[in-house]
C-alpha cells in the first residue's frame, strides 16, 4: 500500500511549551514527523506555541505558526492554509486534545481536514475508562477489577470483587479529592460515605489496588494493512504506584520468561486493533501481579509518548518517524530500516545492551513540597544510558544525572530506611544502599519496596562491590576492571579508594584513577546500537561505551567536530541548549564537517541518530568525554551550546589538551569569575551593581554591610539561579550563608547589590572576535529580582519607555565586552536600567533566549556562532549589522506550580518555570495576549478583577485599577488597597482577607465570581492568606498575576483581546515581511 | 574464585570467561539466537543439537527455569554461550537458577565475554564449528580439538535426537488423526496440534511410509530438526511416498525435506536465521507476520517446480523462501516456526490452514 496521493497538505499540531509531563521528546517526534513527511514531498503545516524547539525552525515545514494551541487559532490556521490532513498523534497530549476538540466542533469536517494516524473513535475508547475498560473486557482482556458504586451498600458488593486493598475515586471531583486507598472495611465504608457525599453525582469508583505490582510497556505500531510490530518492550524497576514517568525503566523488560512475555505481546495486538489505532505507534502498560502472574491492562496512549521517544533511542528505531509515514499510507515492510539499510521496519528490534532511564527531579525548587513520588508525575528530565549489563548501564545512567552529592553516609534511623523504602522518593537508590549497607534482607527489602528482587539483587552486587573496591584501595587490576563493567566511574572509585579505613587519610583523585586503568590497559570500547544485536551491518554510528573486547567506533579521517550536549533537562536547562547543540551540528554538517553529538538525554532532537554525523550516548562527565576525545581526535570540541553542563568541563578539558573551539575556556571562566570580571567591567568603565563574594558567613555580612541591604546572593557557578535569593537584613543573610556553604563549600557565594524597581534587559549577541553583532534586545516585562528566566521577555523593547541612549549603551557594552573577552560565538549580557546601564552579568555562551531571539529576526544565532567557531567570520557570512524585527514578539515562561501543591506561586531572583512560549503580533497587547494565552493563563475579556497589592506598590495601583475600568472589568481588593483606590475616585468593591471572615476572597476565587487576581507579594515573607489566595487561584485556574507591570501588559493585551479578531501568520510570512521592509 | 572457561572459534580466534553450567569440553556449530527471551524454550529445542549456542541479549537467567517451557525431554545444545547468567532468579513460576539447570543437564557454558564481537565475526565469516572447556584453557590446543569436530554440513543429528520410539501425544478433544515424524520435534507444535484436536503418534525419524499409512493418519506432520536435510535421503523417499496421499504439514527441516523431495535443492546459509523477529511476507495475503526461525539450511526456490509448488512466504530481510503450498495437493511448508516458543505467536493461524486442509481432504 503506497504511498497516498489524494493528500498533499498536511497540518501538525505541536505540544507547546516544556511542562512536566511533556518536555522535548515531542519535538523529537514532531521533528521527525515533520522531516519524514516533507522529505516524501508532502507540504507541511505546523503549529506550535513552542519557540524553543527545533520542529519550529521555519526550514523545516513548509509553513510554520507559532501561536497557541487553542482550538481558535488553529482553525484560523485551517482556514487559511486550507491543509487536506491533521497529524494529532506526535504532539503529545495536548497536540491530540486540540485535535480531538476542532475534530468535535466540527472545524475538520467543515474545511474537509482528514485525521490521519488516529481517528476520532480509536481517541475515545483509548481516553475514557468507561469505554477502553467496556472494549478490553469485549476481546477478553483484564483491566483491574472495579465498579461504580451509588451507595454505601452497592460499594461494597462490589467490594467482594475487588478486595482489599481498595481505591475509591469520587466522581467528578476537583484535584481527586475525596479519594483513598482502604486497607480494612471501616476505612472502607468511611472513605466510600466521605465520597459520595463529595460527588456532585453521589457516585465513586471502586478499583482494585495494583500498587505494588510489576509494570511493564511495550511501544506498539500498526500499518494500514494492519501489520503489528512491537518495538520495544519496558520494565519498570519502580513498583506500580510510581508514575512510570518518575520511574527508573529498564528495556528491554528483564524479568518475563516468553510465554509471559508473549501473552504481553499478543495483548498489546489486540488492544491496539481493538481501539482502532489505525496507524503509527501506541504504547500500552501493563501490571503483572509478581506472585502470580496475573496481568491487567492499565492503559494505552494512542499517539507517540515519552516512552516511545526514550523506545526509539533505545532501539535505534525512530517511531515518530515511521508512525508518519505509515499515516500517509505507506506500510511497514515499504520502509527500509535506516540502520541496517537493506532490511525492512517491518520486525521487531532486538537488544544486545540494556538500557537504564532514571528521572530528574526538581524539588529542590519548591521547598514547600514533599519530595515524594507517587501517581503524578514530578520529574522534569531524564537521562538514558547503555550498558551491556543492566548494572553498568545503571551506573552510567546515574552519573549521567550530574548530581554532584549522594545520600550522606552517616549511620541512618532504621525507621526512616523502612519509611524511604514504602514511599519512594527521589533519594530512593541511596535509601535502598543503606539498607544493604545496614544488611537488611533482600526478600525484606523487596516486600517494603515493590522491587523486584532481581533489580534489588544485582543492586546489591554493586553496593558489595564497592566495600570491596574501598577496601581494595586500587592494587587489584581484576577487580578495577570488573568495577568499570559494572559502571563505576573514575570519580566514584576515587571516593572509594579514599574511603577505605587505611587509606591513611589519602585522598585520591579521578585523574589517579584513570591513570591506574590505562596503566592496566582498562579502557573502554564503543558499541553500536543496531535494532538487530549485530546480526546485519549497521551504518549508522550511534554508540556507547563498555568495557568489552572489540571496538566498533570505526573513527574517520575526516575533519570532524565534537558537539557537548546539555545532559538531563532540569529547571533553568532545558531545550533551549538542546536547540542550540542541534544548529550547529546542522551549520557544520554544511560547512563540511564531521559531527559528533555527545548527550545521554533521549527526549531530545540532538539524540536522534539523523542530527549529528555521528552520536556518543554517554554521559557528559571529564572520564566519559575524553575517552571519546581520545578515540575520535576531533579538530574541535563545542562547549559553549549545552548550557552548564558541558562548561563545567570546559576548563579541566582543555587542561587535558582538548581543542576547545570558540570563545577560550579561559574567557568563559574570567566572565564567570565574579572578581576577575568586575576588575574587567571597572577598566572598561561599564558600571555594576556593587559587589563581593563570601565564603564564610562573616564574610557575607561584611560585605553587605559596605554596600547595604537589599543584596541578591547566589552561589557561583549555577545555572537557572538555583539557591539564588534577595535579602534584606542581616539575619536572613546568616542563614543563607549557612546553608549554601553546607551545599558546596568549594564555591564562593556571590553578593551583589539588589538594584530595586530597575528595569532588566537581555542581549543576545554573536561575535568573531573581531565584530559583535547584537541578535535582540529583550525587555523584562517584570522588574529586576526576577529570574530572567521567569521573566515575560519582549522584543524589540519599547522605545517609548526608554531613554534611547540607555538603548545605545547597551549596545555599546554589549560590543565592548564581546572584544574584550574574545568571544567567537555566543554571548548573552544582562543589563539592569534605573538611572544608569549596569552589567549584571556576561555569558560568553549560548543563552536560554538564543532560540527565540532566532525565531524572532529570522536570523540562526546558534547556526551563524558555529560557523564562527570554525574560523569563519561575520563578513564572510554576510552577517554585519544588527538584526532588526517589524512585530512584537513576546516570551513568556510557563510554571509547574499546579503540580506541587502547597507551593506559592510568585517569582523570585530562583527560576522555577519549566518551557517558554512565544506571542508574536502587530502590537504588544496583542502579543503578550497569545503568550499568555499559549502559557495556559486564559486572560478575562471582562469580569470582576481582584487587587491586592504590598505597600510599596500601592502608590502606583491607581493607573492599574484605572485601566481595569476602563476595559469595563469591576474592580474589588482587600480593604487596604481598596481604600488606596477609593481615594483615586475609583468604584471598588472591599472584600475579606482570607482570616478576616467569611466569604473571604478566596471563597470568591473558588465560586467563580473573580476572573482575574493581580497580588504582589508583600516583600520577602508571602503571608498565610496571601499563598491562599495564590493557590486557590491555582487550583480553580483563575489567572493570577504577582507583579504590577505584568498586569499593566495584562491590561493591554485585554485591551487587544476585546478589539481584535483572530488573525495568523507564518514565521515564513514574518520573515518575508522583514526583508520587505529593509 | 569462580571456575574459569575458555571457547575457541576454528578461525584461531578465542575468548576465555566465566565457566557456568556443568564442567567439561564440548564442541559444535557456533551460532548465535536474537531472541530477547525464552533460553529454555532453546536450549531444550532439538534442532539446536551439535550447536554451541551465543544469546545475543546479555542479561541471562534472569526468570530462572522451569518444567513447563521445555521443548522436549531435555537441553540439545552442544554448549550455552552468554554475557551475563544471573545467579539468582525473580519468577512466580521459576524453579531453578540457569546455572543449576544448566549443571544438571550436563550442558557446559560460558559467560563473561564479549558476545557481541563473536556474534560480528560469525555475521562475517558465518558459521563455525568451535568449543568450549573448562579443562583445557590453552587456545592452541582447544583450537586443534575444534579443527577435528565433524562439520555441520553432511551430518546427520537427526538420528541422535529423534524418538526411539513411537508414542502418542493425546488431543483435546480429539478429531483428527495425524501422524508425525519426529526429526528433533519441538513440543509446542504438539501441544498446537493437541488444542485443535489431533490426536498425534510420533514416529521415529527411521519409520517407513507404510508405517505412516498403516496408522490412517488424516494429516502428516513433518517436524523441524537439527542439522543438514541432504544426509537424510531415507526421510526424503518417505516423503516422497506420502506426497498426495494425505494433507502433509512440513515445518524447518521437515519444510526442507518436502522440498527436496519435490526435486529442489538445499543449500547451507553463511550463518542462518535463529530469533524471533524475522520479517516473513505471506504473498497470498500481503501481510507481514513476526515470526520465529531457527535454521541454517535453506531451499533455494529457483530448484522448485514452479507449475507444482506455490511460494506462500518470503523473508523480507534477505528474501529466502519460507514457505510453499503444492498447486493442487494438499501440501503445506513453513521454512520457519509458527509454534513459536520462544517468540512471536503471529503464525499459529498455519496450524488452522493444516486442519482445513485435513477437513477438506
Amino acid at each position: 500500500m503506497p504511498r497516498r496521493d489524494d493528500i498533499q497538505r498536511i497540518l501538525i499540531v505541536g505540544s507547546g511549551p516544556i511542562v512536566i509531563g511533556q518536555a522535548c521528546e515531542f519535538d523529537y517526534s514532531g521533528t521527525q514527523a515533520c522531516k519524514a513527511l516533507v522529505s516524501d514531498g508532502f507540504e507541511v503545516v505546523l503549529v506550535n506555541s513552542n519557540p524553543a524547539t527545533i520542529m519550529t525552525d521555519p526550514e523545516l515545514a513548509t509553513r510554520t505558526y507559532i501561536e497557541p494551541l487553542t482550538p481558535e487559532f488553529v482553525e484560523e490556521i485551517i482556514r487559511k492554509e486550507r491543509p487536506d490532513a491533521l497529524l494529532p498523534t506526535v504532539g503529545g497530549q495536548t497536540g491530540l486534545n486540540v485535535s480531538v476538540e476542532l475534530c468535535e466542533q466540527g472545524v475538520l469536517s467543515r474545511y474537509g481536514v482528514e485525521m490521519i494516524g488516529a481517528n476520532l473513535t480509536a481517541i475515545k475508547v483509548a481516553e475514557d475508562r468507561r469505554q477502553f475498560r467496556a472494549a478490553m473486557e469485549e476481546i477478553g482482556l483484564e483491566v483491574p477489577r472495579s465498579g461504580f458504586a451509588n451507595s454505601l451498600k452497592e460499594a461494597q458488593k462490589i467490594l467482594e470483587r475487588v478486595g482489599l486493598p481498595a481505591i475509591i475515586r469520587p466522581s467528578f471531583t476537583l484535584g481527586g479529592s475525596g479519594s483513598g486507598i482502604a486497607f480494612n472495611s471501616v476505612e472502607f465504608d468511611e472513605i466510600i460515605s466521605g465520597g459520595l457525599q463529595l460527588s456532585p453525582i453521589h457516585e465513586v469508583l471502586v478499583e482494585e489496588s495494583i500498587i505494588g505490582w510489576k509494570e511493564f510497556e511495550l511501544e506498539v505500531m500498526r500499518d494500514l494493512n494492519d501489520n503489528v510490530v512491537i518495538i520495544c518492550s519496558i520494565e519498570n524497576f519502580d513498583a506500580m504506584g510510581v508514575h512510570t514517568g518518575d520511574s527508573i525503566t529498564v528495556a528491554p523488560a528483564q524479568t518475563l520468561s516468553d510465554p509471559e512475555y508473549q501473552d504481553m505481546r499478543d495483548a498489546a495486538i489486540a488492544v491496539i486493533r481493538k481501539v482502532g489505532v489505525e496507524t503509527g505507534g501506541s504504547n500500552i502498560q501493563f501490571a503483572v501481579d509478581p506472585s502470580s502472574g496475573r496481568m491487567v491492562l492499565i492503559e494505552m496512549n494512542p499517539r507517540v509518548s515519552r516512552s516511545s521517544a526514550l523506545a526509539s533511542k533505545a532501539t535505534g528505531f525512530p517511531i515518530a518517524k515511521i508512525a508518519a509515514k505509515l499515516a500517509v499510507g505507506y506500510t511497514l515492510d515499504e520502509i527500509p530500516n535506516d540502520i541496517t539499510l537493506k532490511t525492512p521496519a517491518s520486525f521487531e528490534p532486538t537488544l544486545d545492551y540494556v538500557v537504564v532511564k532514571i528521572p530528574r527531579w526538581n524539588f529542590e525548587k519548591f521547598p514547600a513540597t514533599k519530595p515524594l513520588l507517587g501517581t503524578q508525575m514530578k520529574s522534569v528530565g531524564e537521562v538514558m544510558a547503555i550498558g551491556r549489563t543492566f548494572q553498568e548501564a545503571l551506573g552510567k545512567g546515574l552519573r549521567s544525572l550530574e548530581h554532584d552529592r549522594t545520600l550522606a553516609e552517616e549511620a541512618v534511623d532504621p525507621e526512616r530506611i523502612r519509611e524511604n523504602l514504602i514511599q519512594p522518593t527521589p533519594l530512593r537508590l541511596a535509601y535502598l544502599r543503606l539498607a544493604f549497607l545496614e544488611q537488611w534482607s533482600l526478600v525484606e527489602i523487596a516486600a517494603l519496596s515493590g522491587i523486584d528482587p532481581w533489580f534489588l539483587f544485582r543492586f546489591r552486587e554493586v553496593v558489595q562491590l564497592e566495600e570491596e573496591l574501598a577496601a581494595s584501595r586500587g592494587a587489584d587490576p581484576d577487580l578495577l576492571r570488573k568495577a568499570k563493567r559494572y559502571g563505576f566511574s573514575d570519580v566514584r572509585l576515587a571516593q572509594l579508594f579514599s574511603e577505605s579505613s587505611d587509606a591513611e587519610g589519602r585522598v585520591w583523585r579521578d585523574a589517579e584513577v584513570r591513570e591506574l586503568r590505562e596503566k592496566a590497559g582498562i579502557r573502554p570500547v564503543f558499541k553500536r546500537v543496531d535494532t538487530c544485536a549485530a546480526e546485519f551491518e549497521s551504518y549508522t554510528p550511534y554508540l556507547y561505551s563498555t568495557y568489552e573486547a572489540e571496538d566498533e567506533s570505526e573513527p574517520s579521517d575526516a575533519r570532524k567536530i565534537v558537539i557537548l550536549g546539555s545532559g538531563p533537562n532540569r529547571i533553568g536547562q532545558g531545550i533551549e541548549f538542546d536547540y542550540c547543540c542541534c544548529h550547529a551540528a546542522f551549520a557544520l554538517k554544511d560547512a563540511g564537517f564531521e559531527t559528533i553529538m555527545v548527550n545521554c538525554n533521549p527526549e531530545t532532537v540532538s539524540t536522534d541518530y539523523d542530527t549529528a554525523d555521528r552520536l556518543y550516548f554517554e554521559p557528559l562527565t571529564f572520564e566519559d568525554v575524553m575517552e571519546i576525545v581520545e578515540k575520535e581526535k576531533p579538530q574541535g570540541v563545542i562547549v559553549q551550546f549545552g548550557g552548564q553542563t558541558p562548561l563545567k568541563l570546559a576548563l579541566p578539558l582543555f587542561h587535558a589538551g582538548v581543542p576547545i573551539i570558540g570563545t577560550s575556556p579561559e574567557s568563559i571562566d574570567l566572565a564567570e569569575d565574579r572578581k576577575r570580571f568586575g576588575l574587567l567591567a571597572r577598566r572598561l568603565g561599564i558600571p555594576q551593581p556593587e559587589a563581593g563574594t563570601a565564603r564564610s558567613v562573616e564574610e557575607a555580612v561584611g560585605v553587605a554591610r559596605s554596600i547595604g541591604f537589599p543584596v541578591l546572593v547566589r552561589p557561583s557557578y549555577v545555572l537557572g539561579g538555583r539557591a539564588m535569593a534577595i535579602i534584606y537584613d542581616e539575619n536572613s543573610l546568616q542563614s543563607y550563608m549557612a546553608s549554601a556553604v553546607e551545599a558546596a563549600p568549594r564555591h564562593p557565594v556571590l553578593i551583589d547589590k539588589f538594584l530595586e524597581d530597575a528595569r532588566e534587559y537581555d542581549v543576545d549577541a554573536v561575535a568573531d572576535g573581531k565584530r559583535v553583532v547584537i541578535g535582540g534586545i529583550m525587555e523584562h516585562i517584570e522588574e529586576a529580582g526576577i529570574h530572567s528566566g521567569d521573566s515575560t521577555s519582549v522584543l524589540p523593547p519599547d522605545e517609548s519607555d526608554l531613554d534611547p541612549a540607555h538603548l545605545e549603551t547597551m549596545r555599546r557594552h554589549t560590543r565592548r565586552l564581546g572584544l574584550e573577552l574574545g568571544v567567537v560565538g555566543l554571548m548573552n549580557v544582562q543589563f539592569a536600567v534605573r538611572d544608569e546601564v549596569y552589567v549584571l552579568e556576561v555569558n560568553p555562551r549560548a543563552s536560554r533566549t538564543v532560540p527565540f531571539v532566532s525565531k524572532a529576526t529570522g536570523v540562526p544565532l546558534a547556526k551563524i556562532a558555529a560557523q564562527l567557531m570554525i574560523g569563519r567570520s561575520l563578513d564572510e557570512l554576510g552577517l554585519t549589522v544588527d538584526p532588526k524585527v517589524s512585530h512584537c514578539f513576546i516570551k513568556a515562561p510557563v510554571f509547574p506550580f499546579a503540580k506541587f501543591p502547597g507551593v506559592d506561586t510568585i517569582l523570585g531572583p530562583e527560576m522555577k518555570s519549566t518551557g517558554e512560549v512565544m506571542g508574536v503580533s502587530e502590537n504588544r497587547g496583542d502579543a503578550y495576549a497569545r503568550a499568555q494565552l499559549s502559557a495556559g493563563m486564559v486572560l478575562p475579556r471582562t469580569g470582576v478583577v481582584f487587587i491586592s497589592v504590598n505597600d510599596r506598590d500601592k502608590p502606583k495601583v491607581t493607573p492599574l485599577a484605572e485601566g481595569f475600568q476602563k476595559l469595563g472589568f469591576r474592580l474589588v481588593a482587600t480593604r487596604g488597597t481598596a481604600a488606596y483606590m477609593k481615594r483615586a475616585g475609583l468604584v471598588v468593591e472591599s472584600v475579606y482577607k482570607v482570616k478576616e471572615g467569611r466569604p473571604n476572597v478566596a471563597d470568591l476565587i473558588k465560586s467563580d465570581k473573580i476572573d482575574l487576581v493581580v497580588n504582589t507579594p508583600l516583600g520577602r515573607d508571602s503571608r498565610y492568606d496571601e499563598k491562599a489566595i495564590r493557590r486557590a487561584c491555582v487550583q480553580h485556574g483563575t489567572p493570577c498575576i504577582t507583579t504590577l507591570s505584568a498586569a499593566h501588559a495584562a491590561v493591554d493585551a485585554i485591551h487587544a483581546l476585546q478589539r481584535e479578531k483572530i488573525s495568523v501568520r507564518s514565521l515564513q510570512d514574518y520573515h518575508e515581511l522583514k526583508l520587505a521592509d529593509r | 574464585m569462580r571456575r574459569r572457561a575458555l571457547l575457541c572459534l576454528e578461525d584461531g580466534i578465542s575468548f576465555e570467561g566465566e565457566a557456568f553450567g556443568a564442567g567439561g569440553e564440548s564442541f559444535g556449530e557456533v551460532v548465535f539466537n536474537t531472541s530477547m527471551t525464552g533460553y529454555q524454550e532453546v536450549l531444550t529445542d532439538p534442532s539446536y543439537a551439535g550447536q554451541i549456542v551465543i544469546m545475543t541479549q546479555p542479561e541471562m537467567g534472569n526468570y530462572g527455569t522451569n518444567a513447563e517451557d521445555v521443548e522436549s525431554r531435555r537441553p540439545f545444545v552442544q554448549g550455552f554461550v552468554v554475557r551475563d547468567c544471573s545467579p539468582v532468579f525473580s519468577n512466580w513460576r521459576g524453579h531453578e537458577t540457569l546455572d543449576g539447570y544448566l549443571q544438571k543437564e550436563g550442558i557446559v557454558a560460558i559467560a563473561d565475554l564479549d558476545t557481541r564481537s563473536l556474534v560480528r565475526r560469525i555475521r562475517s565469516q558465518g558459521a563455525m564449528r568451535g568449543g568450549i572447556s573448562t579443562e583445557d584453557l590453552d587456545p592452541t590446543s582447544l583450537c586443534r580439538k575444534v579443527l577435528q569436530w565433524p562439520e555441520m554440513k553432511g551430518s546427520d543429528y537427526v538420528s541422535k535426537v529423534t524418538t526411539s520410539a513411537a508414542y502418542d501425544y493425546p488431543g483435546e478433544r480429539p478429531r483428527y488423526r495425524v501422524v508425525a515424524y519426529d526429526f528433533g520435534i519441538k513440543t509446542n507444535i504438539l501441544r498446537n496440534l493437541s488444542r485443535r484436536g489431533c490426536e498425534v503418534t510420533v514416529l521415529p525419524a527411521s519409520a517407513g511410509a507404510e508405517d505412516v499409512l498403516d496408522l490412517k493418519p488424516d494429516g502428516i506432520f513433518l517436524s523441524n530438526g537439527p542439522g543438514d536435510p541432504e544426509p537424510l535421503q531415507g526421510a526424503v523417499d518417505n516423503i516422497r511416498k506420502l506426497i498426495g496421499k494425505k494433507p502433509i504439514f512440513g515445518i524447518c527441516l521437515g519444510h526442507q525435506l518436502l522440498g527436496l523431495a519435490f526435486g529442489g535443492k538445499t543449500f547451507k546459509m553463511k550463518f542462518g536465521h535463529r530469533g524471533g523477529n524475522q520479517p516473513v511476507k505471506n504473498l497470498v495475503t500481503g501481510k507481514v507476520e513476526i515470526t520465529v526461525h531457527n535454521h541454517g539450511f535453506a531451499v533455494d526456490p529457483d530448484s522448485l517446480p514452479e507449475s507444482e509448488l506455490q511460494l506462500t512466504h518470503v523473508n523480507l530481510n534477505d528474501q529466502t523462501l519460507e514457505g510453499f503450498r503444492h498447486r493442487y495437493l494438499p501440501v503445506l511448508s513453513v521454512q520457519y516456526h509458527p509454534e513459536a516458543s520462544p517468540g512471536p505467536r503471529d503464525s499459529l493461524y498455519l496450524f488452522d490452514e493444516f486442519i482445513q486442509m485435513m477437513d477438506q481432504a
